[in-house]
């Protein structure tokens, strides 16, 4: 009856508790539901509320209020580009336009395999870094085109069960965060923001 | 980590070449929860007093003095109190707190109980923003060290006081970064900001007192305790206490964060640690503060110093300390409209100038950057921008409006030349940005 | 000296005064200055988000919305200079960016408050050239439309939805300009379709599928009606043109029932218009109910009774629940000095006799009013489920709970609604033994809690965890603290009768503060008919009758039927043969006339019918269940059918009673003054519609001789007894509500 494994459903139990009151558990409940399940599902919102005993009407109002959720599926890799100003003047919109091109999809769409999906996104934080692109919760910064490709052919790699790292993440899960090519991102020296996706395991 | 500059001042950012101070073992081996224990051997009264005479003020943009924050919150209350960390960094061109969640978590970890300590609360909650997953991550197994090592729970240190503190994620929302926003979205619900008064000093979480302040704000606050308010204060101008982060992107031949004293030269920022800008370009303008500053022209930049009020001096917010900096090939029509993009995505939509303010304005932009418009509009756009700022429910709207009218009022001829033809710096693609 | 509770501050250089707490909008609005405003809503919690409502006031640097600024001291308020002027218009701009003006075909033309603003406060023309986004009109349930350009984001109807109604059905999706409001499942809605989100939206976002497209409202003539559906007695504003009821408003918010309405107020009243509606008496001719004169239908009523009076057979009378005071005072007159009969008696659905009984001896205020409810400290409501029933109740309760934390203790079989808002709720298997033992008597252990662990739906967002009810605590502690309180209201349902309600009294009137009463009966003039007498035993104002001169009462009247008891049976305005079916053979011996508007079960079996008008269709008062009395004003008009009064006054003089007259409310109004005790009422007061309150305290009621049990009506929102059945929307929305939809 659960849409949510075992594991989700002991978690938000004890998220639950946290807090003077369980609604606060909502948002982070929605994010994780989202990570297992790729996306919002109607069964999902049900048992949240459910859960939290709310309205589902009071769970929708909090998922269209946050940019993360979605309540229809995106690709096992969303790809989300920073055009923000810090990166807007270090190339973002290149980069988003390439991925145009090359994913064949516009905003907030995803491709007809399912692979990928691509979303414009403001400010990740990475302004510093810039630009930046967030794959599903992997921060790729200080990004050439060139390397955007590899990264991408790096995905669509293990999309394809070609990388043996792969994991069992479902269609836009995070994925298993294990080594990708982040050569030469972060060129501050120690590139100490670049590797973060190895120590992420 | 990060190799310090020549010309930092690491304090906030003492640990970030440390390879293990986000473990507890290398957190305690610097120092870790030794301002903790000092803090527990004074009167919380006292603890708040040391917080004000370092001068420190909110390093989440607005500015406010920290220990007079804490002051405000009531000694006796019948609702619980709460401390809450402000870890939702959204604003565009900063990227300071992440660091600290990175490579000190534990420091933030320590500011809060002893924040928890001077206000007399039992509960405190970091609000990380959804993006900054793995940094949540990294807390989580922060706190389950330190909650396994008694640093958290009860009892704390043998000394009587419970603290219990969680991690809690957001889900993408720059108005949850606005505390009693923030305060909404803790509570499970939209981002909508609240009605002020009440200040959430006096009613903020599940209506309790609460402190909440700024990662960077917390992380400073052990390294005061442990060495004084004075000591911090000794490192800014007066009423600019000590020394802060800046996250310097744009045109510049090196991004990156760097922890400076309060009243450092913006000049030397951007050649001395920046390496001047990028291919031998000319400084166009400045965002001192995050995107929700107004920008400085390059003579102006080039004469300022980073501290609160020299740069309120010169019209404009030292803000979150993203400073952004721009080069003579900068289309500001385009800058305008990508920063208007920002704040009509992030309107909460909850009161009519902002919600509807910021799309007329993205959508007079956007018909600016292409080519069409109206020289009316120029004047309309700043009018409209004057009837958000200082109108709206919150601060959002001001900071949409702000940076706008500096925009309006320093580059107006590039909007005429959009009129009239003239070739656009960037060229006159948009992005697909505004579809959202 | 001022009162010190008054602030002093100065508005536009005028001094004035306020309660200290006033919001400066209201306290510019009891001084004739307006402040202008969208969002704010008096009673609802406070938005300020439309920033309609600036003003300038002095030391504060930034414009302050008067929504939400208390008066304070030495205050000094601009709300009239420049800089407010323009802010103004800047909000009337930013709200017309997206709004269509389409005010031509708006169902909220002539009525819409941004027109009006727009009108008093905005720009001549407009400086936005951008088109606006269009969006296609959603019908989210029969009663409730949205058009989502027109809509101004004021929040108003999703705080009358969950703070007013405690129903929670709407909400706001999306962020941004994306933000909308939406219904709780997604493309409809499922509420108690109260229409209240219609009547509160400032524009034509929201509107009613009962009214829309049909008129422009300057084009109806407004009646102030009281609502002919349950005892709330909520007034209702009546929109007429031709004679033809269209709507029911409230947008004066003029009665006793202040901002609500519930779908039977509102929209029910289209049965009116219904094509059965009756408008020709009907004779049974040849074995089948035929079309007929007036004449020859009155003549052969009063023909036939003259003959069975003669004969000296038996007839029974049975009164209305829904007729009007003067109509239900005449009507006792008809069948005790016309007819010569006590067989008499109504559809009892409360135990009002037993109340005052109770009450004999009680000095000082006895029975509260139905708005003192919004302001009580504490409540006792036992059985009944006023959300259901008693709408107007349960607003008023959930008022009080909002505005001033009202202690409601609850005592139920069931599980209703109200335990939202409850302080206590006692799940009791059986009300008389916990009434007993509230009453100190009787254990709490031989009556057990019937053990609901978790109310099983949970849809109030906002209430706070500790208002929750509790359960299990045992009667004990439910007792102790009721003993503890200072001024409770007592309200109780048909659910509990005679001796019961006398110890639940026992009870009250053993507090040691006030205590004051109001006893639930449904239908819109219940406690009319009680209060003029349409008893078997009882006189109006419950006088007895003189000892052994009572007659049968309503049971004993339809048992005698099938037994040849009664030789004739006059019904006016009731359906006694929906809950208890009679054999058409068995009535061949009974002269059957029936009054009403439709054909009834209870008018198919006539030998007689006479079509009536209803209440929105004639003048008179109604008392409404807590006794306050009101002036019901004719609106519509019903070619063909006359007056319940008009026909009793008709058929008297047909049965050659010379002394009565025409038919004329204020005079039997006057009577009704002079001879029911309580009814003397201040005429001004009751013509103003101030619903003053009816206290026929009578000494002690006797009880019957044969006691009769009230039977609740056991309405729900959707269903009015007989009379709900000819409502379309309310058909409209049961049909909506059967599963497999
Ligand atoms: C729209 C808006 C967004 C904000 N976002 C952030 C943020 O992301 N991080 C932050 O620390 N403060 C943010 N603030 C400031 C907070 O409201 C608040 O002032 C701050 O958390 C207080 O902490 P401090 O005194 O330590 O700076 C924001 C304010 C506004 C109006
Ligand atoms: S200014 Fe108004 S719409 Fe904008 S974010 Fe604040 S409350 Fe929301
Ligand atoms: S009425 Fe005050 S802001 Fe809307």
């Amino acid at each position: 009856m659960s849409p949510f494994s075992p594991q989700l459903e002991a978690r938000f139990r004890e998220l639950m508790q946290r807090y003077p009151a369980r609604r606060s558990a909502l948002v982070p409940m929605l994010l994780y539901a989202q990570d297992e399940l790729g996306w919002l599902t109607p069964e999902a919102v049900r048992r949240i509320a459910e859960l939290l005993g709310e309205t589902e009407l009071a769970v929708r109002e909090v998922i269209g209020y946050y940019s993360m959720l979605r309540t229809e599926p995106a690709g096992k890799y969303h790809v989300q580009v920073c055009t923000n100003i810090s990166c807007l003047l270090r190339g973002g919109d290149e980069l988003y336009a390439h991925c145009e091109r090359r994913l064949g999809i516009g905003h907030k769409q995803t491709a007809a395999d399912g692979v990928f999906s691509l979303e414009e996104v403001e400010c990740l934080g990475a302004c510093s870094w810039a630009p930046a692109v967030q794959v599903n919760y992997d921060f790729h910064q200080e990004l050439t085109l060139e390397q955007l490709d590899k990264i991408l052919d790096a995905y669509a790699a293990r999309a394809r069960g070609a990388d043996p790292s792969q994991g069992q993440g479902g269609a836009g899960s995070p994925g298993p965060r294990t080594a990708l090519p982040v050569d030469g991102s972060g060129s501050r020296g120690e590139a100490a923001l670049g590797t973060r996706v190895q120590e992420k395991s | 980590m990060t190799k310090p500059h020549p010309l930092e001042t690491r304090v906030v950012s003492r640990r970030f070449d440390q390879p293990d101070a986000h473990t507890l073992a290398g957190y305690l081996a610097s120092d870790g929860f030794r301002a903790l224990d000092k803090a527990l051997a004074m009167a919380p009264e006292a603890v708040i007093e040391e917080v004000k005479a370092s001068g420190l003020r909110g390093r989440g943009g607005a500015g406010f003095p920290t220990g007079l924050k804490w002051s405000f919150v009531p000694k006796q209350s019948p609702r619980e109190k709460y401390v809450l960390c402000n870890a939702d960094e959204s604003e565009p061109g900063t990227c300071k707190d992440r660091l600290i969640l990175e490579y000190d978590p534990f420091a933030i970890i320590e500011g809060m109980l002893i924040a928890g300590h001077a206000i007399g609360a039992r509960r405190g909650y970091i609000y990380i923003r959804g993006e900054y997953r793995y940094l949540l991550d990294r807390m989580e197994r922060a706190l389950a060290e330190a909650r396994a090592a008694g640093y958290v729970g009860k009892n704390i240190r043998g000394r009587g006081f419970d603290f219990e503190l969680h991690a809690h994620t957001g889900a993408g929302a720059y108005e949850c970064g606005e505390e009693s926003a923030l305060m909404e979205s803790l509570e499970g619900k939209r981002g909508i900001p609240r009605l002020k008064p009440p200040f959430p000093a006096v009613s903020g979480f599940m209506g309790g007192p609460t402190v909440i302040n700024n990662v960077e704000t917390l992380a400073s606050v052990p390294a005061i305790i442990l060495n004084g308010g004075a000591w911090f204060a000794a490192f800014g101008p007066p009423k600019n206490g000590g020394t802060r982060l800046f996250c310097l992107s744009g045109h510049v031949r090196q991004q990156g964060v760097w922890e400076l004293p309060l009243g450092f030269p913006l000049r030397k920022l951007i050649e001395d640690i920046g390496g001047g800008l990028r291919d031998g370009a000319r400084l166009k303008a400045v965002v001192p503060g995050g995107s929700s500053t107004p920008l400085l022209p390059a003579d102006t930049a080039w004469n300022i110093h980073l501290d609160f009020d020299s740069v309120a001096k010169a019209s404009s917010f030292l803000g979150s300390g993203g400073v952004v900096v721009l080069d003579e090939s900068t289309c500001m029509v385009k800058f305008a409209l990508r920063i208007m993009q920002f704040y009509r995505h992030e309107s909460c939509g909850w009161c009519v100038p902002c919600r509807e303010g910021t799309q007329w304005l993205q959508t007079s932009l956007t018909r600016f950057h292409n080519g069409g418009g109206r020289a009316a509009d120029v004047d309309l756009m700043k009018e409209v921008s004057e009837n958000i700022l200082g109108r709206t429910f919150c601060a959002l709207g001001d900071a949409a409006a702000m940076p706008t009218l500096s925009i309006l009022q320093h580059w107006r001829q590039e909007f005429l030349d959009h009129l009239a033809g003239k070739p656009c710096p960037f060229g006159a693609r948009t992005s697909a940005a505004g579809a959202h | 000296m001022a009162d010190p509770a008054l602030v002093h501050l100065t508005v536009n250089g005028q001094p004035l005064q306020a309660p200290a707490g006033t919001l400066l909008i209201e306290a510019c609005k009891q001084h004739g200055i307006e402040v202008p405003s969208f969002c704010y809503y008096p009673n609802l919690s406070l938005q300020a988000a439309c920033r309609m409502c600036l003003v300038e006031i002095e030391k504060m640097p930034k414009l302050q919305t008067a929504c939400t600024v208390v008066v304070s001291e030495g205050m000094v308020v601009n709300s009239d200079s420049e800089t407010v002027h323009r802010a103004r218009k800047s909000a009337i701009e930013f709200i017309l960016t997206n709004h269509p003006l389409d005010c031509p075909v708006c169902d909220a033309g002539g009525e819409c408050e941004l027109q009006d603003m727009t009108f008093k406060y905005g720009a001549e023309k407009g400086r936005f050239i951008e088109p606006k986004r269009h969006r296609e009109e959603q019908q989210w349930s029969p009663v409730v439309y949205f058009d989502r350009p027109r809509c101004i984001l004021c929040y108003r109807c999703v705080r009358a939805c969950g703070e007013g109604m405690d129903v929670w059905a709407l909400g706001v999706a999306n962020r941004g300009i994306n933000a909308t409001i939406v219904p709780n499942h997604q493309d409809h809605l499922e509420c108690e379709e109260c229409g209240n989100c219609i009547d509160i939206c400032p524009v034509g976002a929201l509107t009613s599928g009962a009214y829309r497209y049909q008129t422009r409202p300057w084009e109806m003539q407004h009646v102030g009606a009281v609502c002919t559906f349950c005892g709330d007695g909520c007034k209702t504003t009546l929109g007429v043109r031709n004679g033809e009821i269209l709507r029911g408003d409230n947008r004066d918010k003029s009665g006793i029932n202040g901002d609500f309405l519930c779908i039977k107020g509102r929209y029910g009243l289209d049965f009116t218009r219904h094509p059965e509606r009756l408008k020709q008496p009907l004779a049974r001719l040849n074995g089948e109910l035929k079309p007929v004169s007036w004449s020859y239908a009155l003549e052969t009523a009063a023909k036939r009774w003259r003959e069975i009076q003669k004969a000296q057979g038996a007839i029974g009378v049975i009164g209305s629940t829904r007729i009007l005071n003067e109509e239900a005072y005449t009507l006792q007159k008809f069948a005790r000095q016309v007819l010569a009969t006590a067989n008499l008696d109504h559809h009892r659905t409360a135990d009002f006799p037993a109340l005052f009984d109770a009450l004999a001896g009680r000095t000082g205020a006895a029975l509260a009013r139905l708005d003192d409810l919004k302001t009580a400290p504490a409540v006792l409501l036992v059985g009944g489920d006023p959300t259901q029933e008693h709408p107007l109740t349960a607003w008023n309760l959930r008022w009080g709970y909002r505005q001033h934390k009202t202690r409601l203790y609850i005592l139920n079989p069931g599980d209703i609604k109200l335990r939202r808002q409850a302080y206590r709720y006692a799940q009791v298997a059986a009300l008389e033994a916990a009434v007993r033992y509230l009453n100190g008597e009787g254990e709490t252990q031989s009556q057990p809690l019937t053990g609901v662990a978790e109310p099983s739906e949970k849809r109030w967002p906002q209430t706070p965890a500790s208002a929750v009810a509790v359960l299990d605590e045992g009667l004990q502690d439910f007792r102790a603290r009721l003993r503890q309180e200072q001024d409770v209201i007592v309200v109780f349902s048909g659910d509990i009768a005679g001796d019961t309600v006398r110890e639940l009294v026992a009870f009250g009137n053993s507090l040691s503060g006030q205590t004051r009463y109001i006893a639930l009966a449904d239908h819109a003039n219940a406690r009319g008919a009680a209060d003029m007498g349409l008893y078997p035993d009882l006189l109006p104002g419950y006088a007895p009758v003189a000892a052994g001169q009572s007659g049968l009462n309503l049971e004993q009247m339809l048992a005698a039927l099938p037994n040849q008891g009664l030789a004739s049976l006059y019904v006016v305005g009731a359906n006694p043969f929906r809950r208890h079916p009679v054999d058409p053979a068995a009535l061949r011996q009974t002269f059957l006339v029936v009054q009403d508007l439709f054909l009834t079960e209870t008018a198919r079996a006539a030998d007689l019918v006479f079509p009536a008008l209803c209440a929105y269709e004639k003048a008179g008062t109604v008392t409404n269940t807590s006794g306050q009395v009101q002036p019901q004003r004719r609106g519509g008009s019903c070619e063909g059918a006359k007056s319940d009064l008009e026909i009793l006054h008709r058929l008297a003089a047909a049965m050659g009673e010379t002394a009565w007259g025409p038919a004329d409310p204020d005079r039997t109004l006057q009577e009704i003054r002079a001879q029911v005790k309580g009814y003397n009422l201040p005429l001004a007061q009751l013509l103003a519609g101030a619903a003053p309150l009816a206290l026929p305290l009578n000494g002690r009621v006797p009880r019957a001789a044969a006691p009769l049990a009230p039977q609740p009506n056991r309405d729900t929102l959707f269903t009015a007894g007989s009379l709900g059945r000819y409502s379309a929307t309310l058909n409209g929305v049961m049909e909506g509500r059967k599963p497999g939809r």
